[in-house]
C-alpha cells in the first residue's frame, strides 16, 4: 500500500502523476485546483475536486443560463428561492411547504430498482434537509419503446423500486408520469419529485455557522457503494490484490430513512441544530465543502471518526462514498447531548466528526495527518462555469417542414374509431393501474386526489381543510420540435392540471434531461428550453423556486429528445372543493372549455397512428391559459362542476376516455366541425368539464374570457358520437386496461395459486 | 375512552390509526414500543408499516418488542387488540393470531380498493357491521398472503374464526380468500386490508372502515 497522500507529501512532491482525466477533469481544471491550492492536490483533496467539479454537483454548462430563472421578478410567496437544497413557498396559514425534483436516470439503467429507490431516498433528504416533513411523492418516468426487450429488463425494476422505498418511507405517491420513446432506450428518466411541509418559523438552512460548533454525522454507516470515479483512485492506490472496484450505484435502505426523517423532525422540533445538509452526490466532499462554504467558512474534520461499514475504505473513498441515508448537522456543543439522545432514541447511529473552526479552510485529518485543507468555496461554489458553444439542430428546420396536417387521416367513421382506441390502448394513452397499484397512496390519510387524476391534491390541515396540489408534465415531442415552445407547453399543461383540481397555481420546480451539452445542438436545446420556461413563467407570474439538471442522456451519441419535465404547485384554500376528472353521474351537461384549432404537430395521434414526428407544436398562448386557470379556480370555488379534466396528449379523444372509464359512465356527444380534428387536436388552453348548471358555467366562462363547447349530456354506457359508430366502455376499458399487462405480466395469473412447500402451522 | 397506538420502528399509519379512532369518538393515546408502558388504555391498535424494515420477517422483530410482551398478556386477559397490516402480521408473529402472511402470489405490492364481506359482526372490533355487509376498504401491502396449516385452517372455519373475506377478487392468494381473523373470545382481530384509510369521504374510497373503531368503543363499555 503505498503511503498516505498528506498535504505536506503533495507540497513536497509537486511533479507526482495524478489521474485526474480518469477522473473526468479536464486539464485546465486540474490545473485551475494547482494555482487555487499552490501545489499539488492530495489524492483525497483531489477526489473531491473531481466530485464537486463534476457537471452533475457543479451545473458547470448549465449554469450560464439557469440565471434567466434568479433573474425572474421576486415572488412574495417564495421563502427561500435557488440555491437551498429545495425553494419554499408560502401556502397561507403559517405553512410552508417545499418541493422539489430530481432525475435518477444513469443509476436506474444501470441497476433499476436501486436506481429508483435511491432516487425516491435521495429527493426526500434534500426535502427534509429544509426543516420540512415529507408528505408525498411522485415519479415521471420514461423508457424505451414499450415492447423493447430491455424496457422489459428496467421498467419493471424501476416502478418496485420507487415503490418498495416510497412505500416503505410511508410517503404517499399521488402522481406522475409514464411514457415511452425509442429515444430512452438506452437511457431511461427516473425523475422523482418529493413535497413536503412545515411551519414558517422551522425553515433550516444548510450553512456551519459559530466557532466551536460540532459537526454531526448521522444515519447509515458509510460504506464502498456509489464509489464512481474514485476507484480510479483506489485502484491507483491499491496493487491488484487489494479490494474488487465496488458498485457504482447505491443501495437504498428505506426504513433507515424512515427513521432518520422522524429523528430529524424531532431534532428540528426541539431547536438543536443550527444548520444541517444531507449527504447525497459526492457524500462528506458535497456536505462539508457546501456547508463551511455557505457558513463562515472553517471546518475541521477528523475522517476517523465516521462510522464506516468497510474498515477497508481509504480516506478519499470516505470522502466520496455516496452510501445512502446519512446527514450532517452542525450543533451547539451544549446541544450535542440532548442531539444525540434523539438519535438514541430511534436508533440512528450519530458521530461528531468536527467543527466548525475559525478563518476560511475546510480541513480534513486521517489518523492524525492532514489530508485534505482547502478554500471550501473554491470546493462547493466556485467550480467551473462554461459557456458552451450552441448550434440550432441542424435538421429542425426538415423536422418543422414535415407538416403533420399532410399525414393521411381516417377516411371513415369506422377508422376515426379504430384510430381513437389506438390512442386510448397505447402504452403512453393506456391505463397505468399496473404501475400505480405498486404505489401506496393511502398512507397518512390526507390524499384527496392521486392519480390517474390529472393532479395529486394532498390535504396539509385536517382543521383548515387548506391543501396543495402538484401535476408534474413533460411532452419531449414538443420539446424536440421546439424546445423554447415546449417547454412553455410543458409548463402550461402543469399549470392547467393543477387549475383543472380547483388549485391556485403558485409556484414552479424543473427537472431538465438533456443530452450532452458538449454538443453544441443539445447546448442549443438546453438553452432555449430554458430560455422558453424562464419567459412563460414570467408572463405567468410564477418563481421558479429550484431544480435539476441531467446532461448527458444519450444512447451512444443519439441524445434524447429534450425533456424538459416541468412541476407545478398549486393552492387549495379548501380541499373539500376539490374536482375530480371523472364523470360519476348521469344527465350532467359536458362543456369543452378553451378553443380548439387544428393543431397535429407531435400529437399522440401522429406518432402512435403514423410513428410521425413533425411540424409544429401547438400554439403557446399563456394569456389563455391564465385565464382558463381562472375559470378553473372561480368553477371550484363557486361548485358549479362536477368534474374536470385537463386536455394534452391524445387531445379530447384521451380526456373523454379517462373521464367516462374512471367511474363507468359514457355520454352522448356531437363534435362542432371537423370530428378527426376535434379529437384528436392538441391546442393547448382547454378542459373538458360536467355540470348540472350549464348557463352559470357559461356566464362564468364569460366572465373569464374563456370560449366554451357544449358537446353533449353524460350518461350510457357508451360514448355516443353524432356521426361515428356507439364505442361501448366495455370495449374501450377492454383495449385501455389490456395493454401494460401485456407487455409487464398480468399479476392475476399467479393469484390463488400457492406454490408448493411447506406451510407455517400456529 | 382511551385507544393505545403502538409506534415501532418502521410504523407509517399509526396516525392514520389515531386519527380513525378520534373520528370514531374516542381519544387516541401514543404508545412507544419500547416502553413497558400500556398507559390504562382500555384497547390497543397495532398499525400498518414495514416495523423493523421488515427484517427476517414482516412483523417477528416487532412481535419481541418490550411493549408486545404487556400487550400479549393483556390480551390474554381480555384487552381488545386490532392488529392492521404489519399490525396483523405482529401480532400472527406474537402466537395471539394464528396464520402467517407470505409474500403475495403476484410477488408485487398492490395497492387497491378492495371488497371485503364481514363474515363475524360479534367481534370486539366488528359489532358495528351487520354479518353479510360487504364494506369497501383499502388494501395495500407486499406480504398479505394468508396462510395456515390445511389442520388450523379447517379449525378457523369450522370454529368461525375467519372476520372478513375477500370478496370480487382476491389481492394476493390468501387462502379461502381470507382477510381477517380474530382469536377465540372475539377480543383481538387482525386484517391485512386498512380499515383507518375509509373513514372520510375527502380521502377514502368510504366510510366504511369506521365502524372498526366504533365497535370497540363499545366493547370496551360492555366489557
Amino acid at each position: 500500500m503505498s503511503p498516505l497522500d498528506t498535504v505536506e507529501r503533495a507540497a513536497q512532491s509537486p511533479d507526482d502523476e495524478q489521474p485526474y482525466a480518469e477522473l473526468g477533469l479536464e486539464a485546465d481544471e486540474y490545473a485551475r485546483i494547482r494555482e487555487i491550492l499552490g501545489r499539488r492536490p492530495t489524492t483525497a483533496e483531489l477526489a473531491m475536486y473531481s466530485v464537486m467539479w463534476s457537471e452533475h454537483c457543479s451545473y458547470k454548462s448549465s449554469k450560464v443560463h439557469l440565471r434567466r430563472f434568479g433573474d425572474l421578478p421576486r415572488s412574495e410567496a417564495l421563502l427561500v428561492g435557488i440555491g437551498e437544497n429545495a425553494g419554499v413557498v408560502d401556502v397561507g396559514d403559517g405553512y410552508a411547504v417545499t418541493f422539489k425534483v430530481e432525475s435518477h436516470n444513469h443509476p436506474s439503467y444501470v441497476e433499476p430498482y436501486q436506481g429508483a429507490a435511491t432516487g425516491v431516498g435521495g429527493i426526500v433528504r434534500d426535502i427534509l434537509t429544509m426543516g420540512a416533513r415529507p408528505i408525498a411523492v411522485m415519479d415521471s418516468l420514461r423508457f424505451g419503446r414499450a415492447d423493447a426487450p430491455d424496457t422489459a429488463r428496467v421498467l419493471p425494476g424501476v416502478v418496485a423500486g420507487v415503490g418498495g422505498y416510497g412505500n416503505c418511507l410511508g410517503l404517499p405517491n399521488i402522481g406522475g408520469e409514464l411514457l415511452f420513446d425509442e429515444c430512452y432506450a438506452g437511457n431511461p428518466l427516473v425523475n422523482a419529485l418529493c413535497v413536503g411541509v412545515m411551519r414558517h418559523e422551522d425553515v433550516h438552512l444548510a450553512k456551519a455557522e459559530g466557532v466551536g460548533n460540532k459537526v454531526v454525522l448521522f444515519g447509515a454507516r458509510t460504506g464502498g457503494d456509489g464509489i464512481g470515479g474514485v476507484s480510479v483512485l483506489a485502484s491507483e492506490t491499491f496493487d491488484e490484490t487489494g479490494p474488487a472496484k465496488r458498485p457504482a450505484v447505491q443501495v437504498g435502505d428505506p426504513f433507515t430513512e424512515k427513521l432518520l426523517i422522524e429523528a430529524c423532525l424531532e431534532i428540528f422540533a426541539a431547536d438543536l441544530v443550527t444548520g444541517i445538509q444531507d449527504l447525497g452526490g459526492a457524500g462528506l466532499s458535497c456536505a462539508t465543502s457546501e456547508l463551511a462554504s455557505a457558513g463562515t467558512g472553517g471546518m475541521h474534520v477528523d475522517l476517523d471518526r465516521v462510522p464506516l461499514r468497510d474498515s477497508t475504505l481509504t480516506p478519499a473513498e470516505i470522502l466520496m462514498s455516496e452510501s445512502q441515508e446519512r446527514m450532517c448537522a452542525i450543533v451547539e456543543p451544549a446541544k450535542v447531548d440532548a442531539f444525540l439522545a434523539v438519535c438514541r432514541r430511534w436508533d440512528v447511529l450519530a458521530a461528531v466528526i468536527g467543527e466548525v473552526t475559525d478563518g476560511d479552510r475546510l480541513t480534513v485529518d486521517w489518523h492524525g495527518e492532514r489530508i485534505v485543507d482547502v478554500p471550501p468555496r473554491t470546493v462547493a461554489h466556485e467550480g467551473p462555469v462554461y459557456e458552451r458553444p450552441m448550434a440550432r439542430p441542424a435538421d429542425l428546420d426538415a423536422l418543422q417542414a414535415d407538416d403533420a396536417a399532410r399525414l393521411p387521416r381516417p377516411a371513415t367513421p369506422e377508422e376515426l374509431q379504430a384510430h381513437w382506441l389506438a390512442v386510448v390502448a397505447s402504452p403512453d394513452g393506456a391505463d397505468k393501474t399496473w404501475v400505480t397499484e405498486q404505489y401506496d397512496r393511502y398512507v397518512r390519510g390526507n390524499t384527496v386526489l392521486a392519480q390517474p387524476e390529472d393532479a395529486g391534491v394532498v390535504r396539509i390541515d385536517e382543521h383548515t381543510h387548506r391543501g396543495i396540489a402538484l401535476a408534474l408534465d413533460g411532452n419531449a415531442r414538443f420539446a424536440r420540435l421546439d424546445p423554447y415552445a415546449g417547454a412553455q407547453l410543458n409548463l402550461a399543461e402543469a399549470y392547467r392540471n393543477v387549475a383543472v383540481s380547483g388549485a391556485a397555481p403558485l409556484a414552479v420546480t424543473n427537472c431538465l434531461n438533456f443530452g450532452s451539452p458538449e454538443n453544441p445542438e443539445v447546448m442549443w436545446q438546453f438553452a432555449e428550453a430554458v430560455r422558453g420556461l424562464a419567459d412563460a413563467c414570467r408572463e405567468l407570474g410564477l418563481p421558479v423556486t429550484g431544480g435539476n439538471v441531467s446532461l448527458y442522456n444519450q444512447t451512444g451519441d443519439v441524445a434524447i429528445n429534450p425533456t424538459p419535465v416541468i412541476g407545478v404547485l398549486g393552492v387549495h384554500d379548501d380541499v373539500r372543493r376539490r374536482v375530480p376528472t371523472g364523470w360519476r353521474a348521469a344527465g350532467e351537461t359536458v362543456l369543452l372549455l378553451g378553443a380548439t384549432r387544428e393543431e397535429l404537430g407531435g400529437s399522440a395521434w401522429a406518432s402512435v397512428v403514423h410513428g410521425h414526428l413533425g411540424g409544429r407544436p401547438p400554439v403557446v398562448d399563456l394569456a389563455a391559459e391564465r385565464a382558463l386557470g381562472e375559470l378553473l379556480a372561480a368553477l371550484a370555488r363557486e361548485g358549479q362542476v362536477t368534474s374536470a379534466h385537463d386536455l394534452a396528449d391524445g387531445g379530447l379523444a384521451q380526456a373523454l376516455a379517462e373521464s367516462a372509464l374512471r367511474y363507468g359512465v359514457g355520454a352522448r356527444l356531437a363534435l362542432d366541425g371537423d370530428p378527426f380534428v376535434a379529437l384528436f387536436s392538441e391546442s393547448a388552453a382547454r378542459a373538458v368539464v360536467t355540470t348540472t348548471d350549464p348557463e352559470a358555467v357559461r356566464a362564468t366562462a364569460e366572465w373569464a374570457g374563456v370560449p366554451v363547447t357544449e358537446l353533449g349530456t353524460t350518461g350510457g354506457d357508451a360514448l355516443v358520437v353524432d356521426g361515428l359508430p356507439d364505442l361501448p366502455l366495455a370495449e374501450v376499458r377492454a383495449a385501455w386496461t389490456a395493454t401494460l399487462p401485456a407487455l409487464f405480466g398480468s399479476p392475476e395469473v399467479t393469484v390463488g395459486s400457492v406454490p408448493a412447500g411447506t406451510v407455517p402451522t400456529s | 375512552m382511551r385507544i393505545g397506538v403502538i409506534t415501532f420502528p418502521g410504523s407509517l399509519d399509526d396516525v392514520d390509526a389515531a386519527r380513525a379512532v378520534r373520528l370514531a369518538g374516542g381519544d387516541p393515546v401514543a404508545l412507544w414500543h419500547g416502553d413497558h408502558d400500556l398507559k390504562d388504555v382500555d384497547a390497543v391498535v397495532l398499525p400498518g408499516g414495514f416495523s423493523y424494515g421488515d427484517y427476517l420477517r414482516a412483523g417477528a422483530i416487532a412481535a419481541r418488542s418490550p411493549l408486545m410482551q404487556d400487550v400479549v398478556a393483556a390480551a390474554r386477559e381480555g384487552l381488545p387488540v386490532l392488529g392492521i397490516c404489519n399490525g396483523f402480521q405482529v401480532l400472527c408473529e406474537a402466537g395471539l393470531l394464528p396464520g402467517a402472511l407470505h409474500r403475495n402470489a403476484h410477488l408485487h405490492f398492490r395497492n387497491r380498493d378492495q371488497q371485503l364481506r364481514v363474515e363475524r359482526a360479534d367481534t370486539a372490533w366488528t359489532a358495528d357491521y351487520d354479518a353479510g355487509q360487504t364494506i369497501v376498504v383499502p388494501v395495500k401491502n407486499g406480504e398479505g398472503r394468508y396462510v395456515a396449516a390445511p389442520a388450523d385452517l379447517e379449525r378457523l372455519e369450522g370454529e368461525g374464526r375467519v372476520a372478513v373475506r375477500y370478496v370480487g377478487g382476491n389481492p394476493n392468494g390468501s387462502l379461502n380468500d381470507i382477510a381477517g381473523v380474530t382469536s377465540e373470545n372475539g377480543r383481538v382481530v387482525g386484517l391485512m386490508p386498512h380499515p383507518e384509510h375509509a373513514v372520510e369521504d375527502l380521502t377514502g374510497p368510504s366510510t366504511d372502515g369506521l365502524g372498526f373503531f366504533t365497535s370497540v368503543l363499545k366493547a370496551v363499555v360492555a366489557a
